[in-house]
Order: C-alpha cells, then sequence, then structure tokens
C-alpha cells in the first residue's frame, strides 16, 4: 500500500471518482489553485468544467450545490473552514438536511460538503472551530470526521458513492500526517467504528486529531500497567453504537475526547448513550475531555491550553481505573 | 496648497500612509522571522484608500473591517503598538492576545472589529450605523469590504438595508482584482461594481485608490452627504495588492509582471510623492523626516511586542459571558 499524506488520499479518492462517474463535479473558493492544499492538480486532469472556481457566495453555491443534487449532478462542495458554515446555514440546515424528507422521498441529493475542522493552527475564533457535532443534531445529515489517511480516502469514496449528503469534515491539523491507504479504491462503510487498539481495562473514543492523543496517551499508559481501547467511531451520523456499547460491557470505564463543544458535543453524545445503554456496565462514571466551552483563543499560549491532548487523557485514566464503584486497579 | 487641502492635511495624508507601510513591513518581516503565529494579510499597495478615508473620519465614528484591516486600523487611530502586540500573540495586544491580526479592535478609537468571516462586517456597520440614528448621536458607520466580499449576500442584503433606511453608512469596497487566488472578472457578473451598487438605491463612486487626492475628494463628497442625514454611500477604489493573499503566498496565479509594473506605477505613496513635490506643495526632507519617524515608531512597536508576555492562562475563561 502506497503512503501518502490525508491531504493526497483525499485528492486520490476525489480523482478515482471524477474519473469514475462524469456527473461528479467539485464547486468551491479557489478549488482549482488548491488554496486547502487539497484539490490543486484536478482541474488539469478534470477540465474547468468539472473543478470551478466559485466567487466568495457560500449562501449561493452550496445552496445551488443542493439544487444540482437533486436534478442529476453529484457535486463535492469544499466549503474552506466549517467555520464559514454560519454564512450557509439554511442551505444545510432547512434544504440539504430535509428535501427528501419532506418531499416524501421524491428528491434524492447525493451531495457531498467537504470542510475543515480543528484548532491548533494559531488561527483564533474564526477559522479554528470544530463543528461536526451541529451537523450531528440535525435528522437527515450524514458526517464523517477521519483520523487517518486511509480513513480519509475510503470514508470520502462511500460519502460521494452515497445517495444522502454527507459532511466530511477534515482536521486541517491532519492533512500532512502520512499512513498507509490502499491502492485500489475501498469505499468504508459510513457507519463502521474502526478499533485502532484493543484493551481490557479502559475505552477511549475519539475523533480526528483526538486520536493521535489518545494513541500517545496510551502508550505511557500500558507502561503504569493500564490496558485502553482505542475506538474512533469515523463518523458521527450513522454513529456505531454497537461498537462503543460492546466495548464499554468489556472494559466498564469510558472516556470520550474530543475538540467539539463541551455542552452538547460528541463527548456528551457518546456518554449519554452508554450512561443510557450500558449503565449496568459501567465500574465509573463516564469522563469527557473536551476543550472548555470558550470560543478558541488566538495566542499560542491559550490555544494550546485550550485544546485537548494526551496529558489530560494521562491524568485522568489512572483515577478512573483506581476509582469507580467497585475500587481497585483495573 | 492645493485647492482644498491645507499643508498640515498634506502631511497628515503622508504620515498616515507612511506609517501603515511601515506597520506593514514590520509585520512581514516579523512573519518571515517566524514570530506570528498564523497567517496574516497585509495591505501594502493599498494605503491610500486607508489614509483618504479616514482623514474624513472622527474618533467616534465607527469602523468594521476585514482579514487586510491593519492599515483602516492604523489610519482610525489605533495604536500601533498594541496592534502589534496582538498580532505578535501578547498579552499587551489591544485585544489582550485573544484575537490576532484578523480579529484586531479597539472600542476607543471606533474599531468595532476586524473580521474572519468574508462579508460578515458589512451587517455589523450598519447595525452602528442604525444604532447612531436611533441614540440621535452624529457618528457614521464605515465598513471596509473587499472586491471578493462584495459578492457576499451579507453585503448585498446591507447595501439595500442601509439604502432602504437611508442610514447613516459608508462602504468603502476596496478592488484589488482578487480574491485569494481568483480574479474578480472570474467570478464576478459585472465589471462595474458600482453600478452594481448604485442599483440598491445609494451614490456610488469609482475611483483611482492608489490616488489619495481621489480618495480624499470622493471621501469628502460621500461622508459630507452621510453626515447631512441623506443616506449612505459607497466607494469603489481600484488597488493592487502589492504583496500576496497572505504573507507567504507563493503568487504563482499572478505575473509578476504585474505587481512590479504596479510597484513603479500605482504605489499610492511614490504617486503622492511626485504629485507634492512636482508642485511645490512640500519637500524632500520633511517628507523623508516623516517617513523615517514612522520606521522607528513601527520598529520600536515591534522591539516591545517580542519583549511582551503570554497571555496569562487565567485569560482563556475570561469575557465568554456573564459577569465581568
Ligand atoms: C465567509 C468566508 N468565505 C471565505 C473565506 C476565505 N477567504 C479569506 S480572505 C478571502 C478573499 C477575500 O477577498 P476580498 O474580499 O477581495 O479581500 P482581499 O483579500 O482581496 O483584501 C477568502 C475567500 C472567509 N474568510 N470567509
Ligand atoms: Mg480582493
Amino acid at each position: 500500500m502506497p503512503e501518502m499524506t490525508m491531504a493526497e488520499a483525499i485528492a486520490a479518492a476525489l480523482d478515482t471518482e471524477m474519473a469514475h462517474d462524469p456527473h461528479v463535479i467539485l464547486l468551491g473558493e479557489d478549488v482549482r489553485a488548491g488554496a486547502m492544499g487539497v484539490t490543486d492538480g484536478l482541474v488539469a486532469r478534470h477540465g474547468p468544467d468539472r473543478v470551478i472556481d466559485m466567487p466568495i457566495s457560500e449562501a449561493a453555491f452550496i445552496g445551488a450545490a443542493v439544487g444540482a443534487a437533486a436534478t442529476g449532478l453529484r457535486p463535492v462542495v469544499e466549503l474552506m473552514f466549517a467555520d464559514f458554515i454560519g454564512v450557509c446555514f439554511d442551505a444545510v440546515l432547512n434544504q440539504m438536511a430535509k428535501l427528501r424528507y419532506m418531499t416524501g422521498g421524491q428528491v434524492r441529493l447525493p451531495l457531498v460538503l467537504r470542510t475543515t475542522i480543528g484548532a491548533g493552527d494559531r488561527a483564533a475564533a474564526q477559522h479554528s472551530q470544530s463543528l461536526h457535532h451541529l451537523f450531528t443534531s440535525i435528522p437527515g445529515l450524514k458526517c464523517v470526521v477521519p483520523a487517518t489517511p486511509a480513513d480519509a480516502h475510503g470514508l470520502l469514496l462511500a460519502a460521494i458513492r452515497d445517495p444522502d449528503p454527507v459532511i466530511v469534515c477534515e482536521h486541517k491539523m491532519l492533512y500532512p500526517s502520512r499512513g498507509a491507504v490502499p491502492e485500489a479504491p475501498e469505499p468504508i462503510p459510513l457507519d463502521e467504528a474502526r478499533t485502532v487498539r484493543p484493551g481490557r481495562d479502559l475505552t477511549i473514543v475519539a475523533y480526528a486529531a483526538m486520536v493521535h492523543q489518545a494513541e500517545a496517551a496510551v502508550v505511557r499508559l500500558a507502561a503504569e500497567g493500564i490496558e485502553a481501547e482505542i475506538i474512533d467511531p469515523r463518523a458521527t451520523a450513522p454513529l456505531d453504537a454497537t461498537a462503543i456499547l460492546a466495548s464499554v460491557k468489556r472494559t466498564g470505564r469510558l472516556i470520550v475526547v474530543d475538540e467539539g463543544a463541551a455542552r452538547c458535543g460528541m463527548a456528551a453524545d457518546i456518554v449519554a448513550l452508554v450512561s443510557t445503554r450500558a449503565f449496568d456496565a459501567l465500574k465509573a462514571p463516564p469522563v469527557m475531555i473536551t476543550p472548555p466551552h470558550t470560543p478558541v483563543p488566538f495566542a499560542p499560549a491559550l490555544e494550546d491550553a485550550w485544546l485537548p491532548g494526551a496529558d489530560a487523557i494521562i491524568a485522568t485514566a489512572p483515577r478512573l481505573c483506581a476509582g469507580g464503584k467497585e475500587g481497585g486497579a483495573c | 496648497m492645493n485647492d482644498t487641502l491645507a499643508q498640515e492635511d498634506l502631511l497628515g495624508l503622508w504620515r498616515t500612509m507612511v506609517r501603515i507601510r511601515a506597520f506593514e513591513e514590520c509585520v512581514q518581516a516579523e512573519a518571515r522571522a517566524g514570530r506570528v503565529p498564523g497567517h496574516v494579510h497585509l495591505s501594502l499597495g493599498q494605503e491610500a484608500v486607508a489614509a483618504g478615508v479616514s482623514f474624513h473620519l472622527e474618533r467616534d465614528d465607527v469602523i468594521t473591517t476585514t482579514h487586510r484591516g491593519h492599515g483602516h486600523a492604523i489610519a482610525k487611530g489605533v495604536d500601533a503598538t498594541a496592534m502589534m502586540a496582538e498580532i505578535l500573540g501578547r498579552a499587551n495586544g489591544c485585544c489582550g492576545g485573544k484575537g490576532g491580526s484578523m480579529h484586531i479592535a479597539d472600542a476607543e478609537h471606533g474599531l468595532l472589529s476586524a473580521n474572519g468571516i468574508v462579508g460578515a462586517n458589512a451587517p455589523l456597520a450598519v447595525g452602528a450605523a442604525l444604532s447612531a440614528r436611533q441614540l440621535g448621536e452624529r457618528r457614521i458607520a464605515v465598513a471596509w469590504i473587499g472586491d471578493g466580499a462584495s459578492n457576499q449576500g451579507a453585503v448585498f442584503e446591507s447595501l439595500n438595508l442601509a439604502a432602504a433606511f437611508a442610514l447613516p453608512c459608508l462602504f468603502v469596497i476596496e478592488d484589488n482584482g482578487y480574491g485569494e487566488y481568483t480574479p474578480r472578472a472570474s467570478v464576478t457578473g459585472t465589471d462595474d461594481l458600482a453600478a452594481r451598487i448604485r442599483g440598491f438605491g445609494l451614490p456610488a463612486s469609482h475611483i483611482d485608490g492608489s490616488d489619495i487626492f481621489a480618495v480624499e475628494a470622493a471621501a469628502r463628497t460621500a461622508i459630507a452627504r452621510i453626515r447631512e442625514g441623506e443616506g449612505p454611500a459607497a466607494i469603489v477604489a481600484e488597488v493592487v495588492r502589492f504583496s500576496g493573499h497572505f504573507e507567504g503566498d507563493t503568487q504563482t496565479y499572478r505575473p509578476s509582471e504585474e505587481v512590479a509594473a504596479a510597484r513603479r506605477e500605482r504605489d499610492p505613496l511614490s504617486r503622492f510623492r511626485r504629485r507634492v513635490l512636482e508642485a511645490g506643495w512640500l519637500d524632500a526632507a520633511t517628507l523623508d523626516a516623516i517617513a523615517a519617524a514612522a520606521r522607528n515608531e513601527m520598529a520600536a512597536a515591534a522591539m516591545a511586542a517580542h519583549e511582551a508576555p503570554s497571555p496569562p492562562a487565567e485569560t482563556l475563561l475570561r469575557d465568554v459571558s456573564g459577569e465581568v
């Protein structure tokens, strides 16, 4: 399997789908030049009629992608930063998400909205948010949040082939991260979690960049004798509840690490899932590790303090394993 | 002197332009030295619009600006040292290091905020105009807008709202021909942005924004009308962005001769200098002394920012909402 960066893996999936389906078109701001570092090169292969630079008019071109999807195209539209969703939220909230339902199934929307999430780039409050939970709270939308190049590749293939609108949240700090990607295009089902690492003592559920923080943490936890299992659900909607519940039923302990919202976010959602559906298995109260409930600050010292990471997991896990209703070590 | 401007006015315009130029060059050097967190968008080449429009603004007039807003802030009177500290993410920055280059704000000098969401500042300016009228205050509001931003729905809606209610708001469109890497002409249905704005029911002039005399005259007319209570106005100023979209942009999408030619022919500072020297309005020694003072001021601002501390951790949770 060739090694590539996440950005290259996403570009490869776009290239594959554009080659194999002439209905796939790419819309966005500076997608020809590839301002986000992903789509450059596609215009040379697929032409300016299919890779189309848009005016700074997100409400119009994301709304237009909905209309085009309803009438025969399979648009992949790029919103440079998830933060900009405010400008075009009606197209997402009231059009993209509801047209199929409201029309009694007459309209289908094979449409992908790719966008970037994530802090760490010193980009301040309006270019750093992780908003996957926002999309998850809207029925009618699917939402994926890849952590590796292989997942970004396989999930995007599946998203483009999916008959419903899928929002792909790409963590910008992961674009340069490298990993093996299958040569043959293999779509990854949107509803299948990945067990990143098996473990018997503790379940850590994480998305995107936080998967890598969890991986860093478990190595150090293992040295302390704590064997943590990492589950990356990969999608927030649909959510692979089965995998999460099965893991917690084995380990009895749960930490959710998510860069999204501290309130009404994926951490709260997954803790609610486990508390209501696997309460008897829990040996200790579940823990949510998220940023504080504040906008993302600009100054590096503040942004670093804002971001959750391996240290928070390492600080929490031993307490979780030592305490709890049965007490004792894991 | 020239017909409308006293020597003192000319000196003021020059001082503002060279202070913006020196500030931006300093930020550029800081960015190249790796000391600026994140991206910065410089306004090199666009100094005359900021200086010429702001020449007619009072301290309590409210402006809202864009990601490329350093020049507008300086021209409005925001302290360069506090701005530099903010851009470097320091505790003594004008926003305490919370905002950075794209979110410079200074309520005392009427800079409500710079904005990272293209076009989003226009409705805020309209709101500042509404509050002025409602509260019976004489101040006006200014929305700084790029050619790319002028295609945003929020901008169209703001033009209509301001026109419908005859609000005291000035819209300044700085047309530098690009939105990021995309040429304006390739994504805009008209070349005549001023005519498009007139369609909303407000006057709009179209000027060469590298000529500060043209800017100053257009701003004088527009702002006089607004202060008279006759409703909003707009200025479309054609300029050339001398630097990349952001500092570090390799600009492969742009013929390099484009910038070289503009630096020769459409540098607002050289044009001003040539004009005032030829007319005998000002002398070279005075101009040079002001430029040197501006460079010293900005170098000192950068030095001060280097030495300033990072914001303390406890500020992270402050100013979200609730108690002060
Ligand atoms: C809503 C929104 N869409 C896109 C962007 C990304 N973006 C930042 S600056 C910019 C170009 C703006 O062009 P223009 O308004 O002409 O201003 P200029 O950069 O030329 O000063 C774009 C597309 C953004 N910040 N916000
Ligand atoms: Mg522009």
